[in-house]
């Protein structure tokens, strides 16, 4: 009925925000990854700064915990010279009590240019964008299963760092589909990039209907499903997906989902095993393959901080006008 | 009052009616269509030419939030804004709170309707104790108080044997059962369609299975106990089919469908929009086709507001925790006849579908233009055009889709019982 404009672009159909890759350019991507390369030697240097924020105001606001992506995300402001807030909020689900935006407005009220958010619900970034001033800018921490994309961002980065060429790529994500951002976000990253294949891997309760709408292929083994494969992608499986309601047991889910040696024989010789973290070892890996040489892991992690800083040089240099001019 | 109304369009396709007539009223009553005879004078005269004249529309599932939520709305507010798009009898499910399973509240609902004085209220009682499933209302008591039927609003009962009990208990009197056919645990905490939309934005999802094993059983245990029954809010192309089996095998059940859930599917939701969720959700366009066509071939024969107004505050949360439902009064006629105006329907299909059928079906004598009926009639400007907002809006509730839209076609005039209830 209506046309749906997304929130993340502004009337100039430059980004804004970075709230989901679903709709994102591969001009952007790429754009986002190159800027992203020229910040890696940063970590290496004695002084780890660039003025580009500086006098911004970044407030991580986490109302799901998190280490990894929090400590990140204000590395990454900090090396941009912003001022970083970290916030731990906790909400109400039900209408009592102050909403989500109620908290956002009031801590934009404190001349807040950037957010960081995670949410437990699915387009709690999108709401929060969609009620802010046009001056300040969101960036999506993981809402809900919806989307997590600056993982996504620094997986892709991390696949280009090994390997060129997306059209010659055959890649699979295994594991628990249905609840993950990092998937969503992944596939529509892969597919914008080009990627020749794409393949999710998990028993059917844990794959979302209609996932091919997505464009990815299902198959339901390792053995045929890793055939070829030039990078495995493992997902979390949440422990509480283990209550014998969506997986009988973690012994039939590892013997038939796991990644081991032997499993990741299945793929290409040089294929490359990523995981978003935190592992459960032993659950969906095996800490030989977590810690083995054909795991990017710990390059996930480092890369994290370099993308995420392209990322919001990007959307500060979209700022058309602060508060002050 | 004695009222004549000329050169209007008149559909009344309960006596087959679809041409230019004059029709006229005489105090609370259809006096005559065509000539009035010589003595009838009315003290006034109304000239309807380009306008059509339809039968006061009968809303068969709305929420008036009274008692129990008036905040939200009042029997006053949503009868109001009933009446100013031609609803002139409102059939209101008993989830208030405290839920309608005793008398008094019937009574006190119809009371303050009445004093209102704009549409009329006609209850349905609780079929269960607290709508939770597990114990038999006074149906009986119930219907005597005035409920036109018993129904466990969207609260699907789980116990099969307790629903069979409850249809052999109401069909021994008579009394109508509104069903909201569902499988609870297939719903779970779904929030939208099981599809492509669920999949992209993340929500839990609603599967078609839901209705269609909810509709399914409620099928079967019409089939055993004669129950008269009416299956509320169909969503799902593959329901109209069970409905239509189950009107060859000649079953007392009918079907009826919310007007959004013609109008829109599961796409329009977009970027988590909260304004189109609703339950059940709104689903895929084949869907959407296959309720028209329900329509079309009389397998559903109603479409209603499923009228459910919030504040607006309500729906500025995330997806899954924002308020479900759509305000939908004011819009539900202007939204039908698109759908006659499109084509996509007959016009006589479209305004059976908000008049005689449910009027049959709550047992109302209403919803058709007879001579010697209760003069509930409305005119109608197809080609007016005009926004949905704080103006125009009259349900308390601001939770529509079309709120700041430009709509097309809408009530001038709305007569309950003879009396002129809405003219702006």
């Amino acid at each position: 009925m209506h046309a749906n404009v997304p929130v993340q672009f502004d009337h100039n159909g430059k980004l804004r925000h970075f709230l989901t890759i679903q709709g994102l350019s591969e001009e952007t991507l790429t754009g986002i990854l190159d800027i992203a390369h020229s910040f890696i030697d940063f970590g290496k240097r004695e002084i780890k700064k660039i003025p580009l924020m500086r006098g911004k105001t970044v407030v991580n606001l986490f109302f799901e915990p998190s280490t990894r992506t929090r400590t990140t995300f204000e590395i990454a402001a900090k090396r941009l010279s912003a001022d970083v807030v970290n916030m731990n909020a906790t909400r109400m689900s039900t209408t009592k009590g102050e909403t989500i935006l109620d908290t956002v407005k009031t801590i934009e009220a404190m001349h807040t240019d950037m957010f960081v958010v995670r949410d437990r619900a699915s387009g709690a970034a999108q709401l929060i964008a969609s009620h802010l001033p046009d001056y300040v800018r969101v960036i999506n921490a993981g809402d809900g299963r919806h989307e997590h994309p600056t993982q996504a961002m620094l997986d892709v980065f991390t696949i280009r760092q090994h390997r060129q060429d997306f059209s010659k790529l055959r890649i699979a994500i295994v594991g628990d589909i249905l609840h993950s951002r990092v998937a969503r976000s992944q596939i529509h990253a892969l597919n914008i990039l080009g990627t020749r294949e794409i393949r999710v891997i998990g028993p059917r309760t844990l794959i979302p209907t209609d996932i091919e709408t997505m464009g990815v292929g299902y198959v339901n083994n390792m053995r045929d499903g890793l055939e070829n494969i030039d990078v495995v992608i493992m997902l979390r499986i949440q422990r509480e997906r283990m209550d014998g309601q969506l997986i009988p047991s973690e012994q039939e889910y590892f013997a038939r989902y796991g990644l081991t040696e032997e499993t990741l024989g299945f793929a290409k010789p040089d294929a490359m095993v990523m995981h978003p973290g935190p592992i459960n070892r032993g659950l969906e890996i095996s800490s030989s393959v977590a810690d083995g040489n054909r795991s990017v892991i710990l390059d996930q992690v480092t890369n994290g901080i370099a993308v995420r800083m392209s990322i919001m040089a990007h959307l500060m240099g979209g700022q058309e006008k602060s508060r002050w001019t | 009052m004695d009222i004549s109304i000329l050169n209007g369009h008149l559909i009344d396709p309960a006596n087959g009616i679809n041409q230019v007539m004059d029709i006229h009223i005489s105090q609370d009553r259809i006096k005559a269509i065509g000539d009035p005879g010589q003595d009838f004078k009315p003290e006034r005269v109304i000239d309807a030419k380009g306008r059509y004249i339809f039968p006061g529309i009968v809303d068969l599932c709305a929420r008036l939030r009274e008692p129990g939520e008036e905040h939200k709305a009042t029997i006053l507010s949503e009868t109001r804004a009933a009446a100013s798009a031609g609803i002139t009898s409102l059939i209101c499910p008993p989830d208030t709170l405290p839920v309608i399973e005793t008398p008094g509240m019937v009574h006190m609902i119809q009371d303050r309707a009445n004093a209102a004085g704009y549409s009329d209220i006609y209850p349905l009682g609780a079929l269960t104790s607290g709508l939770k499933g597990e114990k038999l209302t006074d149906m009986a008591t119930l219907q005597d108080a005035g409920c036109v039927g018993v129904s466990n609003a969207l609260e699907p009962v789980e116990n099969s044997l307790l629903m069979r009990r409850a249809m052999q208990y109401a069909s021994t009197y008579d009394i109508p059962v509104f069903l909201a056919s569902w499988d609870p645990w297939l719903q779970g905490n779904g929030v939208v369609h099981e599809g492509f939309i669920s999949t992209l934005l993340g929500l839990p999802a609603i599967p078609e299975a839901a209705e269609t094993v909810g509709v399914a059983r409620d099928i079967a245990l019409v089939e055993t106990t004669g129950a008269s029954a009416h299956i509320l809010l169909i969503s799902c192309e593959k329901s109209v089919s069970r409905l239509r089996e189950a009107r060859q095998r000649k079953l007392p059940i009918t079907g009826s469908v919310a007007v959004h859930n013609l109008l829109c599917t599961e796409s329009d939701i977009g970027e988590f929009n909260t304004f189109f969720k609703v339950i059940p959700p709104l689903r895929t366009m084949q869907d959407q086709e296959g309720l028209i066509q329900g329509l079309a071939g009389g397998d559903i024969s109603v479409i209603c507001s499923d009228h459910q107004p919030h504040s607006l505050d309500s729906k500025l949360a995330p997806f899954s925790e924002a308020a479900t439902g759509i305000a939908g009064l004011d819009t539900l006629l202007t939204l039908a006849w698109s759908l006659a105006r499109n084509g996509r329907l007959k016009a006589e299909t479209v305004i059976a579908a908000l008049t005689e059928n449910p009027a049959q079906i709550a047992g109302l004598e209403c919803g058709n233009l007879a001579v010697g009926k209760p003069a509930d009639l409305l005119v109608f400007d197809e080609g007016v055009s005009w926004t949905l907002d704080n103006t125009t809006m009259m349900s308390r509730g601001r939770n529509s889709p079309w709120f700041g839209h430009e709509l097309t076609g809408k009530v001038l005039l709305t007569i309950k019982g003879g009396k002129i209830v809405w003219e702006p």
